[in-house]
């Protein structure tokens, strides 16, 4: 019996002493905290994507609170979330503008007319270390899927050698864009529902050596839109994002692009026409 | 100063022996003169450092020799053309690295006919700085392979001590024997730029050092060096012998601080083929037009070396010996542990390429790289002594702040550790990736 | 270029042009693209595991010619069942059947044979196997990955689970000398008893380290009552391995010649060995001059037990040893401390198998402070670089 009530007391001491110890830390070394911070962080979607440019939705409510950013600017949070935020703190909720990922490429293994063996890390930054990669168009997708693997919310796929992105996953959170060697890929805004899939500044006749599906830049596209909603640069006409009015998918039958580069979101996805309104 | 007085041939630790040694093929094949192109593709730039800057245009007469572009910065130098004749286009071919490069097309006329040659300096009066100022105006860059122009390293801060210079003519790498046969064949010229460029360093330690598998070329050197004061050092056959950091580590004992030059440790180190073009630029006026390229492998019907005019495209070289006996199934710019493989036949000749060499499809390993299984090889083959087995795990998992931590911006990407490894992992490639990944972070 | 030279190119030219010569250019569209090193070493990872079922191949002889037939039972189980393990591994995890192709599963069935009695049945073996190819090697990802060694994994874990199957020695069949019966004796009721998967009984022995581990309990510690078992006609025996013990650990001969084998083909570091077998007799030589009695003297502990096997065999796994040559001298005295330790003091008589399986839990610490200094730096400083 005695050895119970000595183990009682013991414990009973032992803990008192570590409690006050505690208390005492815990008042002497106590770190003010805002707690709109953590309201802000919990409205936030928590997918600590780092799209925002922020180390993560703590880091980014912390910015909120003390206004270097606007709640706005969360490319992952619906209207009504961002709205809630900036209710709760009673500032205005900055200007949304949806963007989604685009990979400028529509070379896929079809598609493209040189393709070398190549034996070695399934990487597409290592892949572009050794001779550019085994894409006939050092301009071109490498399909290794370095851009998918960075995707938090697996919106990227490599089909056949291709690397689509999915716009009904995506939420324009922009990890890919650094990844690609290539620099194939774009944040654009959601409303963008055409896009000319060619990055290569090469000639026409370089391109059409290596690939069946490049921008010639023949200006077909040009002619049938509006002279501002495309940017012509070199060899190589691409969709101007910044217009006021961006290209709808009315042109894809007016420009007859001859290539086919020229394609709707849903037109490199390969996706049926039947499908398009579930994807939309 | 002289290296440690052993008889025996300098190493350093580390590395490895490769089974393969493949130099018999043009070991004793005589340099051939290229026969002269209907075109050169030049590549504009073809040095390490600041892009040269175009002077011609389309349609423009050219003389061999003659400048095509000038340097761009202190860290650049010009570019001359390798014939007479007219500048077709400015265009873009592919280059090295797999990215389609700016080249000048010229079309050979035929006479190959020199212009106007910068003035012969006298070989015993030259000054320091008229050779550094020739080495820079004739173009001459590090043709081992590096690219990186040798004016620069022979113009050291002058808060650096230089007290040793040493020309590398280890050649460690399987299947070269540019090197070889140009110490064989012009050791007169390779001895006078030795002392030119002892001379513009101002330095009275002047070594070259030769692997003791070039008999030949450590007699002749040695039989005519004295007259010169250039010592020659026989180093063991080991690779990597031949870079920069272990050819000083082996011949003066010292060892280059990570991140550092060879100039930190006093010692400047230049290839015996820039040396050889640095003699010609003093003694006779000439700019780098040319080189000393080993055209080698099973395929090749007859393999050997040619003094192949920058711009000759890898297939004409092919063409000049003899083509091929069976279809290659790799081709390879520089040598096998660390050129780097071409998709395309149309790359050309630059300042840098000491070799093309062909791989038989047979001899291709299309390995399948399986789990590490920690037999340390990779260990002891590292010549930097990093731990090629557990970065290549942490880059791997894409943590690159622990490879970085792990010293892998050491590593020299010689291919000791991915040749040894009987998993066959592809660990250069891992590091290249991860330097690469490195570099591009520390620049944001 | 001089004058004849351009001549003569000039003369070429037109010459090329009406002829061309018969040149087979390559085409370059069969090119293969990766990295630098083109070329590589001949030995991979079926070279290395074939080098091993070689250097322990006079283990395996000296196994069967000591214990007959039943040896080779023993040894053909552990091998089938190991290389089954690791199929049913990969075919059900859909693996690529790469590593059973490997022979690493042979070498791990080996390892296990060499360290079981002769006289254990067979569904032993199965149980032993399954172990050590699911247990030891595949649930941390294969061939590799594994920290522990997967056959003593096995070993450990049939030791503690059935110590009546694991301790019960087959004598050597040369052990009473009795020669001219050795052919008669080859197959003796143990080989059939492991096929019948019955346990085995009436002709058993104890091993020289259980001998001396009874002896030390029942008589305490006192000078001489090592004698019978620690004599130079004793060691003779233990060298040859005309012992009772596991199968392939007897012969002290031939897995030195195993050894020997290792370290020709360069597949282990000798620091290993050595440093194991040299703790082990330098603290076994202290214990036995200061304390006599307490233990026999250091000779006898080299030459008996597991412990040749285990210093050249399963320490020096390339898996789950150290790297470096300091780690490899690390690891090879902690092995010999804590194999004493056991002996000495501990409750089993042998001590290599947990001994190893604990140093093999420190080699990742090992490994990580066992560094050589990078080229190029101080060897006070090695971080240097990554800091600045």
């Amino acid at each position: 019996m005695e050895i119970f009530i000595a183990a009682v007391i013991a414990m009973a001491v032992i803990g008192l002493v570590l409690g006050g110890v505690i208390g005492i830390t815990a008042r002497l070394f106590r770190v003010e905290v805002d707690p709109r911070i953590e309201l802000v962080a919990e409205l936030l979607p928590g997918a600590n994507c780092g799209g925002c440019g922020k180390a993560g939705c703590a880091d980014f409510a912390k910015s909120v609170v003390t206004g270097e950013n606007p709640p706005g600017k969360c490319p992952v949070a619906s209207r009504e979330q961002v709205a809630a935020i900036a209710q709760a703190l009673g500032i205005e909720a900055g200007a949304t503008v949806k963007k989604v990922a685009v990979v400028l490429c529509g070379g896929d293994r079809n598609q493209e007319k040189v393709q070398t063996l190549y034996n070695g890390v399934s990487d597409c930054v290592s892949a572009s270390l050794i001779a550019g990669g085994p894409k006939g168009c050092a301009y071109g997708c490498l399909g290794m899927g370095s851009c998918a693997r960075a995707c938090p919310f697996n919106a990227i796929e490599v089909v056949n050698g291709l690397a689509v992105v999915h716009p009904r996953l995506c939420v324009g959170c922009g990890a890919c864009v650094e990844t690609c060697p290539r620099h194939l890929i774009k944040l654009v805004p959601r409303a963008a529902k055409v896009h000319i899939y060619c990055s290569s500044p090469e000639k026409g006749a370089a391109k059409m050596k290596v690939c069946s599906v490049p921008c010639i830049a023949c200006r077909k596209c040009v002619k049938a839109g509006e002279e501002e909603q495309f940017v012509i640069d070199g060899f190589k006409v691409s969709v101007n994002y910044d217009a006021a009015s961006l290209v709808g998918t009315d042109i894809l039958g007016r420009a007859k692009c001859p290539t086919g580069c020229l394609l709707s979101e849903t037109g490199h996805l390969k996706i049926e026409a039947a499908q398009t309104g579930e994807v939309a | 100063m002289t290296p440690n007085n052993s008889s025996r041939p300098l190493t350093f630790k580390g590395g490895i022996h490769p089974s393969k040694d493949g130099k018999a093929l043009s070991r004793a094949a005589a340099v051939r003169e290229a026969p002269l192109l209907a075109e050169y593709q030049l590549i504009v730039q073809q040095n390490v450092g600041a892009p040269p800057e175009l002077l011609v245009k389309a349609g423009d007469e050219l003389k061999k020799g003659q400048l095509v572009a000038k340097a761009g910065g202190f860290v650049s130098v010009p570019l001359h053309s390798p014939t007479s004749g007219k500048v077709k286009e400015i265009s873009r071919i592919p280059g090295p690295m797999g990215v389609p490069v700016q080249a000048v097309i010229i079309v050979a006329d035929g006479n190959d006919e020199w212009g106007e040659l910068m003035p012969p300096l006298d070989w015993k009066t030259a000054e320091p700085q008229a050779v550094r100022d020739r080495v820079r105006d004739a173009g001459i860059v590090g043709m081992g392979g590096a690219a990186f122009p040798t004016h620069v390293k022979l113009s050291p801060p002058p808060d650096k001590k230089i007290d040793c210079l040493i020309l590398n003519g280890a050649e460690c790498e399987p299947y070269l024997t540019a090197d070889h046969r140009l110490m064989v064949e012009f050791p007169e010229k390779v001895l006078r730029g030795a002392a030119l460029l002892g001379r513009a360093l101002g330095v009275k330690d002047i070594f070259i050092g030769v692997e003791v598998n070039k008999p030949d070329a450590i007699e002749i050197l040695s039989s005519q060096a004295a007259g010169f004061g250039v010592k020659i050092v026989a180093l063991q056959v080991k690779y990597p012998q031949g870079a920069e950091k272990h050819l000083i580590s082996a011949i003066t004992g010292r060892e280059v601080p990570t991140g550092g030059l060879p100039m930190d440790v006093g010692c400047v180190v230049q290839n015996v083929g820039s040396t050889a073009a640095a003699a010609d630029a003093v003694l006779e006026g000439k700019p780098l037009i040319d080189r000393i390229v080993t055209v080698t492998g099973e395929p090749v019907k007859t393999p050997g070396n040619w003094r192949l005019k920058l711009g000759t495209p890898v297939a004409e070289a092919i063409r000049f010996a003899g083509g091929v006996t069976c279809e290659p199934g790799k081709v390879i710019l520089g040598g096998p542990m660390m050129g780097f493989a071409q998709k395309s036949l149309e790359v050309t000749v630059m300042k840098n390429t000491s070799g093309i060499l062909l791989m038989k499809k047979d001899d291709i390993i299309q390995y399948q790289s399986t789990a590490c299984i920690r037999c340390g090889k990779c260990l002891d083959a590292c010549p930097m002594n990093l731990q090629p087995g557990s970065l290549s795990a942490a880059i791997e998992s894409e943590k690159f702040d622990l490879a970085a931590k792990n010293n892998v911006m050491d590593c020299v990407e010689c291919g000791s550790c991915a040749y040894i490894c009987p998993a066959h992992r592809p660990l250069v490639q891992h590091f290249r990736r991860a330097k690469a990944e490195i570099r591009n972070r520390s620049k944001k | 270029m001089s004058e004849e030279v351009k001549a003569e190119v000039q003369a070429k030219i037109p010459a090329q042009a009406e002829t061309p010569p018969p040149v087979m250019l390559p085409k370059g569209n069969e090119l293969v693209l990766s990295s630098s090193p083109h070329i590589h070493a001949a030995e991979n990872v079926p070279s290395i595991m074939f080098k091993v079922i070689i250097a322990l191949l006079p283990a395996v002889f000296a196994g069967i010619l000591l214990f007959g037939a039943a040896a080779l039972l023993v040894i053909a189980y552990c091998i089938v069942f190991s290389v089954a393990a690791e199929l049913l591994w990969c075919k059900l995890a859909g693996k690529p059947l790469s590593t059973v192709r490997d022979l690493s599963a042979v070498v791990t069935g080996l390892l296990l044979a060499l360290n079981l009695s002769a006289g254990v049945p067979w569904w032993l073996c199965l149980i032993g196997a399954f172990i050590a190819i699911w247990l030891g090697k595949q649930v941390f990802g294969g061939l590799g990955h594994n920290p522990f060694n997967p056959a003593l994994v096995a070993r450990v874990a049939l030791l503690i689970a059935l110590p009546k199957y694991m301790t019960a020695w087959v004598p050597a069949k040369f052990m009473n000398g009795n020669a001219a019966s050795y052919a008669r004796q080859f197959f003796t009721p143990a080989a059939w008893n492991s096929v019948l998967g019955a346990p085995l009984d009436g002709v058993t022995c104890a091993t020289p380290l259980g001998l001396v581990g009874t002896t030390a309990k029942v008589l305490g510690p006192a000078p001489g009552v090592f004698a019978e078992v620690a004599n130079p006609t004793a060691y003779l025996q233990y060298f040859l391995g005309n012992v009772g013990g596991c199968l392939g650990e007897t012969s002290a001969l031939a897995l030195l010649i195993g050894g020997l084998l290792l370290v020709l083909f360069k597949l282990i570091k000798w620091q290993i060995p050595v440093f194991y077998l040299g703790t082990v007799a330098v603290f076994t030589a202290v214990i036995n001059y200061c304390f006599p009695g307490v233990t026999p003297p250091a000779l006898f502990h080299l030459l008996t037990g597991g412990l040749m096997l285990g210093a050249i065999f399963m320490a020096t796994d390339m898996v789950t040893s150290p790297m470096t040559e300091p780690g490899a001298i690390i690891f090879g005295i902690g092995c010999g401390i804590v194999t004493c330790v056991i002996r000495i003091w501990g409750n089993y008589p042998e001590g290599v198998s947990f001994a190893i399986l604990f140093m093999n839990a420190l080699v990742p610490l090992i490994d990580r402070f066992a560094t050589k200094k990078p080229f190029g730096y101080h060897p006070w400083d090695r971080k240097k670089g990554a800091q600045a």
